[in-house]
């Protein structure tokens, strides 16, 4: 178990410096000087000369990879452009609430979709199998801002019943996390639905059976903990489809996270803190796909032992 | 003999409603067995000797197949019982054992825990009294350290190990009838002996009767009283086992006891090479009409082709072919 | 479980997603005879005008027809469903091809690169690189063609890693056949069921993915009618005219639905995995 966990921290080192180079040629790749575009519109030519001193921007390409390394382990990614705070503040401060809403519609989705899935498949062809799978196939076509939108206009706007957006209360976070959850739930219901129906036809489900087990001991205990391996690893792939997702649905419910961060940043050419925001993102969805891993060496016995 | 029979089979009929039409696995089979004797149902794959086993217990999902007949448990209609009945029924009076040890054990149970799942069901024992009723069966099937061995998973065993375990499971609750579906058919050959050492020796212990269903001829001789040789979905030839293997009735059975190879053949007989049965196993789809196996019968004659053999009982044996009219 | 009748329920739903995107692309080919007019001439005088018989889809903050914006916006979001699945298709294929086929350093490279992309959320590499590459059609193309460049280079890469073990292709390389000939002649064929699959799925995706950057503000831009930047344009008036946003969305809904369950169809009946 030890070993994999090792194993598994080291498979992410490749991923790390793929993603530090990815962040370094970005601004590369900007026309004109990094270190104008760094400073953003408003820059004095001191502040620039200043920027171009610390980055070592006349020093041999290699060199200032780097210099970037040395500061992006210290996580000094610089400051913003628009606010002059340094760019690690500005994201640390927005990340509690992207995962406060990301955590929610994870946990929504599962409350409903795990559940869906089950059903659907202990009854498969049948009308409530055809209502969840087509619910599910509505959920993964459906845009998320849109229904964000639909939400709003029925629950805020008709109904009165919760804010259209903003954060403060309990009640800010239901329209939000739902929209989010509607995106993620299709695809958990899906993957439930196949892998119990793939558990539910194997011998040692029979061989439950066969020893006078109630169907719901065979369908939970033994189906079911068997099915988990495969829906744990989706719900942690869907981790990342919700990031992608939480962009688009703090916009529309004005949710002050990291996705509105990106938005408001690429929108005023703010590049420090997009490159912050898209570094965090990136170490969140490795750190969930590493505990995710782990959980499923919790889960599989044939794993725990290698 | 004089016993009233432990399970009798009357007429039952497997049928599996799919959408290409309807299958009919098992075809109106009677059969009986007594308490404490093995019978064993021999036949190649897909002639209905599992879907049988399966049909007893009623393990095979409901909406696609549909079960006929009486199936008489201790004279109660197994297939006229409520579900909540028929499921304290299972593991408890009857209790099965599969071909496949590597997939009939849950992986992420551990073999005490699927043991005792049971005891726990059937016996009311709290959570350590089961365990450890567990730990003894394993102990009882001679698995090396028990108590250790209890909170592996099953891939830590071997397969023999995981057949042993598979026998403990089915045995925990002393069962009446043990429904042995190919029980040695997927291990090696010496494990193979010891298994049915094993369960020869448990099954005196324990007193229990055994539907051996198996293709291997070799097991059935080992271990049967009586053999069912069965055909397409039909019983063809029943009969204590020595008459059956020295003097068989059924064409069929005859092609079977000559498809393999034993040991002595050569010193009684000479050497004789193997015959095979020519042509295949009928599909479900499409049978054959008057006797299932004219197509494949070296002796079929015209009344064979159009009407189906009637049943010719010469006792203790029965078959059904027009050979014996 | 699968059975002739199962597959005709099945391609029932796969029969009406390919009428829906029947629809769409007649739509999007005959635009013109459907709305004569101009679709982004703004007529401020009829603003958020709530739909009518005259106007079944009401008008937008400018004045203009949302049925003829949406209409026209067929054409766009088709034009961005193909130009992504080809940047996707000419990139990632001969990627994964090499990378499967060829193994080694090669193959090291190209799956670490992928690994790196795919660290990223699709959604997020797509945004990250219009930070880069600036707004517009042009861009949106390319940037959410590249964020979709690693998922067929797994695809194929894998595909073409089995296929390559099979007796035949090995007969054609014990035979001297050119590498290229066997690619294309013994691999290529037999990946091309997957590649069909994600291509028409993937085209439902490109579709939702630069909506969602048109919505943003950061895709496509107006006066060119796309639905996503409909939809964010309308968006400040959702308490009085909530006609704007909703119409554009339902566009896309089931233009992602129609290329969803064409997908799920081709898999039911390529993928031999799938069948009985």
């Amino acid at each position: 178990m030890f070993q994999y966990v090792l194993k598994r921290l080291f498979s992410t080192i490749p991923v790390l410096f793929g993603i530090s180079l990815l962040l370094f040629f970005m601004l590369r790749m900007l026309p004109g000087d990094p270190a104008q575009v760094l400073a953003g519109q408003m820059a004095s030519p001191e502040d620039i000369e200043t920027i171009r001193q610390q980055l070592g921007l006349h020093r041999p390409v290699l060199v200032q990879y780097g210099l970037f390394l040395g500061r992006l382990v210290r996580f000094d990614l610089g400051r913003s452009a628009r606010t002059q705070h340094p760019v690690i503040k500005e994201v640390w401060a927005r990340l509690p609430n992207t995962i406060l809403l990301a955590v929610s519609a994870i946990g929504l989705a599962c409350l409903f979709g795990i559940p869906a899935g089950i059903l659907a498949a202990i009854r498969p062809y049948t009308w409530i199998d055809y209502l969840f799978t087509s619910l599910a196939l509505f959920g993964i076509s459906m845009p998320v801002f849109w229904l964000g939108l639909m939400l709003i206009i029925l629950f805020s706007v008709t109904l009165h019943w919760l804010p259209a957006g903003g954060t403060g209360s309990w009640k800010h976070l239901i329209l939000p996390s739902l929209t989010l959850a509607a995106f993620v739930v299709a695809f958990i219901t899906r993957m439930t639905r196949a892998s119990m129906i793939e558990a539910l036809s194997q011998d040692y489900t029979t061989t439950a059976r066969s020893k006078g087990l109630k169907e719901e001991v065979v369908v939970i205990k033994h189906a079911l903990k068997n099915a988990m391996i495969p829906i744990i690893t989706v719900v942690g792939l869907q981790f990342g489809l919700l990031l992608g997702g939480a962009v688009l649905t703090e916009t529309v419910f004005a949710w002050p996270g990291m996705g509105r961060l990106i938005v408001d940043s690429i929108l005023a050419r703010d590049y420090p803190v997009i490159q912050g925001a898209i570094l965090i993102f990136g170490l969140l969805y490795i750190l969930v796909n590493l505990g995710v891993d782990l959980l499923y060496a919790y889960l599989d016995p044939r794993i725990r032992y290698d | 003999m004089n016993q009233e029979p432990l399970l009798s089979i009357k007429d039952l009929r497997t049928r599996f409603h799919t959408y290409e039409g309807v299958l009919t696995a098992v075809d109106g089979i009677h059969l009986e067995i007594y308490p404490g004797e093995t019978l064993g149902v021999v036949g190649e794959s897909g002639c209905g000797k599992s879907v049988t086993a399966l049909s007893i217990l009623r393990l095979l999902a409901s909406p696609p197949t549909k079960i006929e007949g009486q199936i008489l448990f201790d004279g109660n209609d197994l297939l006229k019982m409520s579900l909540d009945e028929i499921r304290r029924i299972r593991g408890n009076s009857i209790s099965m054992i599969f071909q496949e040890p590597m997939t009939s054990l849950n992986p992420v149970l551990t073999i005490g825990e699927q043991i005792a799942e049971a005891i726990r069901l059937h016996q009311g024992l709290g959570r350590e009294a089961a365990w450890e009723k567990a730990v003894e069966m394993l102990q009882r099937v001679q698995i090396p350290s028990p108590r250790i061995r209890a909170r592996d998973y099953p891939h830590k065993l071997s397969g023999g190990m995981r057949q042993r375990a598979m026998i403990a499971m089915a045995l925990s609750c002393h069962p009446r009838l043990l429904l042995a579906d190919e029980p040695t058919t997927a291990l090696d050959v010496t494990i193979q002996a010891q298994i049915v050492d094993l369960m020869e020796h448990l099954k005196e212990e324990i007193h229990t009767s055994i539907l051996l269903i198996t293709h291997n001829l070799g097991l059935i001789a080992e271990m049967a009283k009586r053999v069912v040789v069965m055909y397409a979905g039909k019983i063809v030839e029943e009969a204590p086992v020595e008459d059956l293997f020295f003097e068989p009735l059924h064409p069929y059975t005859k092609g079977l006891l000559e498809s393999i190879p034993w040991m002595g053949r050569k010193i009684r007989e000479g050497r004789k090479p193997l015959q095979e049965i020519p042509g295949m196993v009928p599909s479900l789809k499409e049978m054959p009409k008057g006797c299932r196996f004219h197509p494949r019968c070296l002796t079929a004659r015209e009344i064979c082709r159009n009407e189906e053999p009637p049943l010719i009982v010469k006792p203790p044996r029965r078959v059904f072919c027009w050979l014996w009219i | 479980m699968i059975n002739p009748w199962m597959r005709f329920k099945k391609n029932k739903a796969a029969l009406f997603g390919s009428i829906l995107l029947l629809i769409y692309f007649v739509t999007a080919l005959f635009a013109p005879l459907l709305y004569p007019g101009n679709p982004s001439a703004p007529n401020l005088a009829t603003a958020l005008e709530r739909p009518s018989i005259k106007e079944p889809l009401g008008k937008d903050e400018l004045g203009r027809s949302i049925l003829g914006r949406i209409i026209y916006g067929s054409r766009v979001s088709l034009l961005i469903a193909i130009g992504v699945v080809c940047v996707g298709l000419f990139i990632g294929v001969p990627l994964g091809l090499i990378s499967g086929y060829y193994g080694g350093k090669v193959d090291f490279g190209i799956q670490r690169a992928t690994d790196t992309l795919l660290a990223f959320p699709g959604f997020l590499l797509a945004l990250a690189l219009v930070a880069v590459l600036g707004v517009g059609l042009k861009n949106t193309i390319i940037s959410v063609g590249i964020s979709m460049i690693p998922i067929y280079i797994r695809l194929v890469r894998g595909c073409t890693l089995s296929v390559k073990e099979q007796t035949y292709v090995e007969a054609a390389r014990a035979l001297g056949t050119r590498d290229l000939t066997i690619l294309f002649r013994h691999i290529l064929p037999n990946v091309m069921a997957p590649i069909t699959i994600q291509t028409s799925l993937g085209m439902g995706t490109a579709i939702l993915f630069a909506a969602g950057l048109g919505f943003l503000g950061i895709g496509v831009q107006p006066p060119t009618p796309e639905w996503g930047a409909m939809l964010g344009s309308g968006r400040p008036y959702l308490f009085h005219a909530p006609h704007v946003a909703t119409f554009p969305g339902m566009a896309i809904f089931f233009a992602v639905l129609g290329f969803n369950l064409s997908g799920d169809g081709l898999r039911d009946i390529l993928d031999p995995r799938f069948k009985s």
